[in-house]
């Protein structure tokens, strides 16, 4: 008897759970009579995000529209975001309208569909401020799932002083020159170079993608691939194996205090590092003011350079909103409004998305004291240029960057067989991946 | 069993008094019972329903029977998290209760001056939450900027890589142990209080001297209330969490995201969205914790009647 109930309740419960995300907006565009309403209707709605100081930018947006009263809630930030998010969808109540996500969750909440196409509310018109690797990422085919907010292609962040100390004075141009940049500062110095960390798998992926390798794809549905063991990636693994097995970059991991000791009193003479890197450095080693420089990523061919990207953000509306129109308008105001998108680029010390502001002068001409008066802005522009749009994650990222961990992230650490590693990496992915019931080409 | 005989012999029809009795006893019990069963059962009743299903990335819920639990116990990294815990079991507890016992008997013998302040002393680590013990600790163990570490530089040893893959087991080991020696202490001093002194002046005059009558009487006599610590630890061991997941921030490699079974289970439910696994492996967990229990307290009790 008691059995039977409790079947009875949970099957309820499944029903219901499978009815609440089966809804999906409407496909037809908005028009401009129903918008006008929508906006000016008073409606309160919520969102998620950590970014720093982006209360400027909803204050703008409240300022645009009124009616709107926005409340904004920082539950976290990364992993703990990301579970509140899933928890709150999971149990039907209580999610935001509006979340922050990082380009590489996209996918994940797009398999779920718990994020709502931003399309028929006018996202596609604005496709073309953006930089098109950034765009490429939240799109697929006509949907947009996500809009831009800022991003991380990536440079190299040295200390002038130390690899000058080892008679390096201009910043490595190839990955070549960079290993004989790391000889020259270990035996001169006793400094490493940089640190390779087997406890995030982004920074690895950046540097994978600044290889011209797209390891991941997903069509959107169900068929995805992985090629983790590809010849581009396989060339950054061989050359990382060769440092390490020579002890010229150190393996710890990144993000700990030990590591944070290392850049603040010189063990560590660089970090290979996304555009905002930069600003979180001065954070972390304020005592080394004016040693820096910044300098794009080195790369494997001189002629033909391509970056990579760690990290950034957008904003996203969730499909379960009871306002479409107000929360799609949201995030395309934050991150499209010129002042908003400006203030985000030259007072919170996001990389910007847009181009126009780029190639501001506020933004690209700004002189940074901690980098010797530099124009690192401008350095990173330039690298965004550079950053490669075929990059694609896969939609279960979180099982990615912790397999990554285990696997290749545990060789990098224990300074083991790198190529094992990333076998048994793959191998992970997709055992999972068919588990999961994807199609795996 | 010898206590039963308060039950009368002869079994008649509840007489109207008893009736009352009866009633108002239930009555009593009943709030504990309506919280027991919302709070206890019923979440216990839906994780077993929950584990009979398999949700897929694509092709959503279907029933799979226990699968689920065919999976957990062939899957290498749960196997490896409760192989993990196994050690941990079988070096932390006893090394814990040791001490914690010859804490209990140190501080009874009365021989000890300032025993009121030692155990206070002992029991304030249970006090600082598991969360600040685990913080505080791990500096300590810090490889470069822990005072450990500092200190072995400083008279020219190379520093113990505490926070390694070989190593960290044992760091743990020791948080847990500092953290709950006192509690365990204090069960055990609790129950040495409650020994009659008749039988330490009988053994006196017998001639035993104190350690002798420590092993021999007072050891014995407090046996249930050891064995109440010992199964307390091995559920506690079992589920350790919150210290490899505080640690887990400074030494990111050596404790991936299935360390210890709740911590996979967590990763499961909360990170991959497998909520079926993660209560089939919940379950499980809990079977071998039933089963460890009880056969630790089956050889106790072995033990006791050979006696």
């Amino acid at each position: 008897m008691r059995t039977t109930t409790a079947m009875k309740l949970g099957a309820t419960a499944a029903v219901a759970a499978l009815a609440l995300t089966a809804c999906t907006a409407p496909a037809d565009d908005i028009s401009n009579a129903d918008f006008e309403t929508a906006m000016s209707t008073p409606t309160t709605i919520s969102m998620w995000a950590w970014a720093p100081g982006i209360e400027n930018q909803v204050a703008m947006f409240e300022e645009a529209y009124p009616a709107i009263d926005v409340v904004l809630e920082n539950v976290g930030q990364g992993g703990d975001h990301y579970t509140k998010v899933r928890t709150a969808l999971e149990a039907g109540t209580g999610a935001p309208d509006v979340i922050q996500l990082e380009y590489q969750y996209v996918p994940s909440f797009v398999l779920t569909e718990s994020l709502l196409d931003l399309a028929p509310y006018g996202a596609n018109d604005v496709a073309d401020q953006f930089t098109p690797w950034t765009w490429s990422q939240v799109t697929n085919g006509d949907a947009v799932y996500a809009i831009p907010q800022d991003a991380g292609p990536m440079g190299n962040l040295y200390r002038e002083d130390i690899l000058a100390a080892a008679g390096i004075t201009e910043a490595p141009v190839t990955w070549d020159d960079y290993a004989v940049a790391a000889e020259a500062v270990r035996n001169q110095t006793g400094s490493y170079i940089t640190a390779l960390s087997g406890n995030d798998a982004g920074s690895f992926l950046g540097l994978v993608w600044a290889a011209g390798a797209a390891p991941f794809s997903y069509d959107g549905v169900e068929t995805i691939s992985v090629d983790l063991t590809g010849p581009a990636t396989q060339e950054v693994i061989d050359y990382w194996q060769d440092l390490i097995d020579r002890d010229l970059v150190s393996t710890d991991p990144s993000f700990t205090d030990g590591w944070y000791q290392g850049l603040a009193n010189g063990t560590l003479a660089g970090w290979l590092t996304a555009a905002w890197g930069p600003a979180f450095l001065q954070g972390t080693a304020a005592d080394t003011t004016g040693l820096w420089r910044a300098a794009p990523l080195p790369t494997f061919d001189a002629d033909n350079p391509i970056a990579g990207n760690w990290g950034g953000s957008t904003l996203a509306a969730l499909s379960a909103t009871e306002h479409p129109i107000v929360a799609a308008e949201l995030a395309k105001f934050i991150n499209t409004d010129p002042e908003a998108t400006l203030k985000f680029a030259t007072e919170q010390f996001l990389f910007p998305t847009r181009t126009e502001v780029l190639t501001s002068p506020e933004f690209a001409e700004q002189e940074s004291e901690f980098y010797g008066g530099q124009r690192v802005n401008e350095i990173f522009a330039e690298i965004s240029a550079t950053v490669d749009t075929e990059f694609q994650w896969l939609p279960f990222q979180d099982f990615v960057a912790a397999s990554f961990v285990d696997t290749l992230g545990k060789a990098i650490s224990e300074k083991g067989d790198l190529s094992a590693g990333l076998a048994a990496w793959q191998d992970a992915i997709v055992t999972y991946a068919t588990e999961q019931g994807f199609t795996v080409q | 069993m010898t206590t039963t005989s308060a039950i009368p012999h002869v079994r008649r029809g509840p007489s109207p008094h008893e009736r009352k009795l009866v009633f108002t006893a239930y009555a009593l019990i009943t709030p504990f019972l309506v919280v027991f069963t919302a709070m206890v059962i019923a979440p216990l009743v839906y994780a077993g329903f929950l584990s009979l299903f398999q949700t897929r990335l694509i092709g959503g819920e279907q029933f799979v029977g226990l699968a689920n639990f065919g999976k957990a116990l062939t899957d290498p990294v749960f196997l490896a998290g409760v192989g993990r815990m196994s050690v941990f079991l079988l070096v932390q507890v006893p090394i814990m209760l040791g001490v914690a016992l010859f804490f209990a008997l140190a501080i009874d013998s009365g021989r000890l001056a300032g025993s009121r302040f030692s155990r206070i002393a002992i029991f304030v680590p249970f006090a600082v939450p598991g969360v600040v013990a685990t913080m505080m600790w791990g500096y300590l163990y810090g490889e470069d900027f822990g005072p450990i570490a500092q200190s072995f530089r400083a008279i020219g040893l190379p520093a113990p890589a505490l926070l390694s893959d070989d190593l960290i087991l044992f760091a743990m080991m020791n948080i847990v142990t500092w953290s709950f020696v006192g509690y365990n202490m204090i069960i055990m001093y609790a129950a040495l209080r409650v020994i009659p002194t008749e039988l330490y002046e009988a053994a006196e005059i017998d001639g035993a001297g104190a350690i002798r009558v420590a092993w021999s009487i007072k050891v014995p006599a407090i046996r249930p209330a050891i064995m109440l610590t010992v199964i307390f630890s091995i559920i506690g061991s079992f589920q350790l969490f919150t210290e490899p997941t505080l640690l887990a921030a400074i030494a990111p490699n050596v404790i991936g995201t299935s360390y210890t079974p709740n911590m996979y289970a967590y990763t499961l439910a909360f990170r991959f969205q497998d909520v079926n696994y993660a209560a089939a492996v919940a379950f499980i967990l809990g079977f071998v914790i039933m089963i460890v229990s009880y056969v630790v307290q089956l050889s106790g009790r072995r033990a006791e009647a050979r006696r």
